[in-house]
């Protein structure tokens, strides 16, 4: 029997084709930055540009779509049970203990996942966008009026978010892996569906996700 | 039958295409003919006993001609600069190469545009029949200057007795023969200056009389096949395009009859302002010359340049006490007893600098600061912050120069004397040559002399390479790419914060680090918790 659809398809295009687009411009970008040569100092500023425009337009197209799906409820901030998962990352995990956040339809993200997600998308992405976009038209300056703007601040700030997402990115990719198995975390971003075998259907779960022991009533923080 | 018809239009029209093509392509066609056979003119029948005699001729139809010459800095060799207000031309300005023409005239001035000049204290002679119109306008490629002539062809056979020796030209029969002028004809001076081919400007020199499309895509037959006045726009004689003052940044754009100053001395005034078909490659011509990137190299045509003279060890004479000659594994000059020594360059890259398009001389008056060499001949103006500079491919010219440590300036160099031994290529002693050179000059001197070192920065403007041929971004966008020496802006992939960079890799790795220290962690942990 199939599980719950957790991801749904335009969220998993978005997801992988998000996530093919950043290492394609940390790759790119790093060699703009000088880091090393690999593709040749024009083509990789071309198709860093080109790439950064695709994920302009597919950012353009999440939001629209966390809007109209009322998604965006899923990034925000809890303090309710982060304790707990935190507490399972230092220690649970080695002591066998289960993990204390049960994916739902409605709540996709446990505590410390919403407050980094939402880090990625309200510090780092748009740090990264906008210090990208003025590096991009930098000719536009003047005409601009930013005459005083500087491009080595401006380049340090796009450096500084890509090391910030670098670190984000390999955080993320092994946090990945703590799953009930390795890949357990990794197959429903791909399938869509929560394996049934590891938990029985939650459609009317609290949208703060569901625990072992009985669930709490919902955060009134969230609930609308 | 209706196949032969269609074949026939079909190879008519391509007959009519090519016939189109070659019509725009070939030189030839392209110069516009001539409304006057100067083979028929009376007055230019001859013969000829001088090359005054020439131009008396030739002015008698083209009555302006000599006025408009003796006004250019080709005849006066002097230019007031508007903005530095340093009097330069060639009458005033020393070099590093031979030094200075005064004193040393009637070798000098036989690439004068003129006859006789033979003192630069006076300015040159006044006399509408002393300029020379042949050096310009000879079509034959058979009129040639004495080396020592003052301006002079040669009149009479240098040597009866060798009859492989050049013999004088025809002065009628290339006065009959003249025309606009060529390659040839701004080469005779242009690509020899400084004493031989190729050896002042290392972007222009012999191989560029015809040059592969490769060397140069507007001078090659195969490209647009141009002719020096082609860019460089002449009106009254006098002909645009200054080292003195350059156009560094031509804002103007295409030069529109009617609506601009009819220059062509750019690039931008036949290219336009946005000339790439990549915005971000048009982003750079505010800050970046084309020359930078269209000219990889110069003295690419097979011809050397020369890249250092040192004049400090010139006057050693061989052990049978005479002059000596020796030639590096290229063939190149290494040494000369009457010049020093040399290094020379070919293919070589050229050095990038802020160029706004001013050029400040060092001059004979002014004072050096010999704690700090080497002494830069001319110094350039322009920075990142000026709007009106932008970065410029420049031959670097280094060597040695006499000049008198006491005084701090630089000597007047007396090398040639047609008719006595004070000069140095006589007498091989400096202190005799420096004597009467300052003495002819009227110039100070203590007495002591001395070498110091020196560099001078010749523009990169001519051997534009093919399109496919320019330099690669990374070229100058690398952390040691051309551009090093220019650290007064941030230039993408040379510069980086090293803080930043430690910090951000550092980080990066700390969390990979603990990533698979946490990961061995739940592994070891989930093996003992099975074993028990």
């Amino acid at each position: 029997m199939k599980g719950v659809m957790i991801y749904k398809r335009f969220e998993r295009f978005w997801h992988w084709s998000q996530a093919a687009l950043i290492f394609f411009l940390m790759f790119t970008g790093f060699e703009i930055h000088g880091s090393y040569q690999a593709l040749g100092f024009g083509t990789a500023a071309r198709l860093h540009g080109l790439a950064a425009y695709m994920l302009i337009g597919l950012w353009i197209l999440a939001i629209f779509w966390h809007f109209t799906t009322g998604e965006w409820r899923q990034y925000i901030p809890t303090t309710n049970r982060l304790g707990a998962v935190i507490h399972y990352y230092l220690i649970g995990t080695f002591t066998g203990a289960e993990h204390p956040f049960r994916q739902t339809t409605r709540a996709k993200h446990n505590p410390l996942q919403r407050l980094a997600y939402l880090a990625f998308k309200l510090l780092i992405s748009p740090l990264i966008w906008i210090s990208g976009l003025l590096y991009l038209f930098y000719n536009q300056w003047p005409a601009w009026g930013l005459e005083e703007l500087s491009l080595g601040d401006v380049a340090l700030v796009h450096t500084a978010a890509a090391f910030a997402m670098l670190v984000f990115v390999i955080a993320h990719v092994y946090m990945a892996t703590m799953g009930k198995t390795v890949f357990s975390m990794i197959k429903p971003m791909i399938t869509g569906y929560e394996d049934a075998r590891e938990q029985p259907p939650a459609k009317d779960a609290s949208d703060q996700g569901s625990v072992e022991t009985p669930p709490r009533s919902a955060g009134g923080k969230t609930s609308t | 039958m209706n196949r032969t018809v269609t074949r026939r239009i079909l190879w008519g029209l391509v007959a009519a295409m090519l016939g189109l093509a070659s019509s725009t392509t070939t030189a030839l066609e392209r110069t516009s003919p001539s409304t006057a056979d100067h083979e028929r003119f009376k007055a230019l029948q001859g013969p000829f006993a001088s090359g005054p005699k020439v131009t008396e001729a030739c002015l008698k139809c083209h009555t302006e001609a000599a006025d408009q010459l003796q006004a250019s800095i080709h005849w006066t060799w002097e230019y007031l600069h508007p903005e530095t207000r340093q009097l330069l031309g060639k009458r005033h300005v020393v070099n590093s190469f031979c030094g200075s023409v005064a004193s040393n005239e009637p070798f000098c001035t036989s690439c004068h545009t003129g006859y006789g000049w033979k003192d630069m204290r006076e300015a040159p002679p006044v006399a509408g029949n002393r300029v020379d119109c042949l050096v310009c306008h000879d079509t034959t490629g058979d009129y040639w200057k004495s080396p020592t002539g003052a301006g002079h062809p040669v009149y009479d056979m240098l040597d009866l007795g060798d009859s492989s020796s050049r013999r004088p030209p025809d002065l009628a029969q290339i006065a009959r023969n003249i025309g606009p002028t060529n390659k040839q004809n701004c080469g005779s001076c242009h690509f020899y200056g400084g004493g031989g081919d190729g050896v002042k400007h290392g972007d222009l020199d012999s191989s560029l009389i015809d040059p592969s499309f490769s060397l140069d895509v507007h001078m090659s037959p195969e490209g647009a096949d141009f002719a020096c006045a082609d860019c460089h726009t002449t009106s009254a004689h006098s002909v645009s395009g200054s080292r003195y003052l350059a156009k560094a940044r031509d804002t103007q754009g295409i030069d529109v009859p009617g609506h601009t100053d009819f220059t062509r001395a750019s690039c931008e005034s036949c290219h336009g302002v946005e000339p790439h078909g990549s915005a971000k490659l048009n982003d750079h011509v505010d800050q970046v010359a084309c020359q930078s990137c269209h000219i990889p190299e110069f003295a690419r045509g097979g011809v050397a340049t020369k890249t250092w003279w040192d004049w400090s060890t010139a006057g050693r004479l061989g052990e049978d006490g005479k002059p000596l000659t020796i030639r590096d594994d290229d063939g190149n000059l290494e040494y000369l007893s009457t010049k020093g020594s040399f290094r020379h360059g070919e293919n070589v890259a050229p050095e990038y600098r802020w160029f706004d398009g001013q050029v400040r001389y060092t001059l004979r008056s002014d004072t050096l600061d010999d704690s700090r060499q080497p002494i830069e001949i001319n110094k350039l103006q322009g920075s990142h912050d000026d709007p009106n500079s932008r970065i410029w491919p420049f031959k670097i010219m280094q060597g040695k120069q006499p000049y008198d440590p006491v005084n701090q300036h630089l000597l007047v160099n007396h090398v040639y004397s047609a008719n006595n031994d004070t000069a140095l290529w006589t007498n091989f002693d400096w202190t005799k040559a420096l004597k009467a050179g300052t003495e002819y000059a009227d110039q100070p001197y203590s007495g002591e002399f001395a070498f110091v070192e020196t560099l001078m920065h010749w523009p990169i403007t001519h051997m534009v390479a093919p399109a496919k041929d320019a330099l690669r971004c990374s070229a100058c966008h690398a952390r040691e790419g051309r551009l090093a020496a220019l650290t007064d802006f941030y230039l993408p992939a040379r510069d980086r914060s090293i803080w930043l960079d430690r910090a951000g890799w550092s980080a990066a790795l700390l969390v990979l680090v603990g990533s698979l220290a946490h990961a061995g962690g739940r592994i070891l942990t989930r093996r003992r918790r099975k074993r028990s």
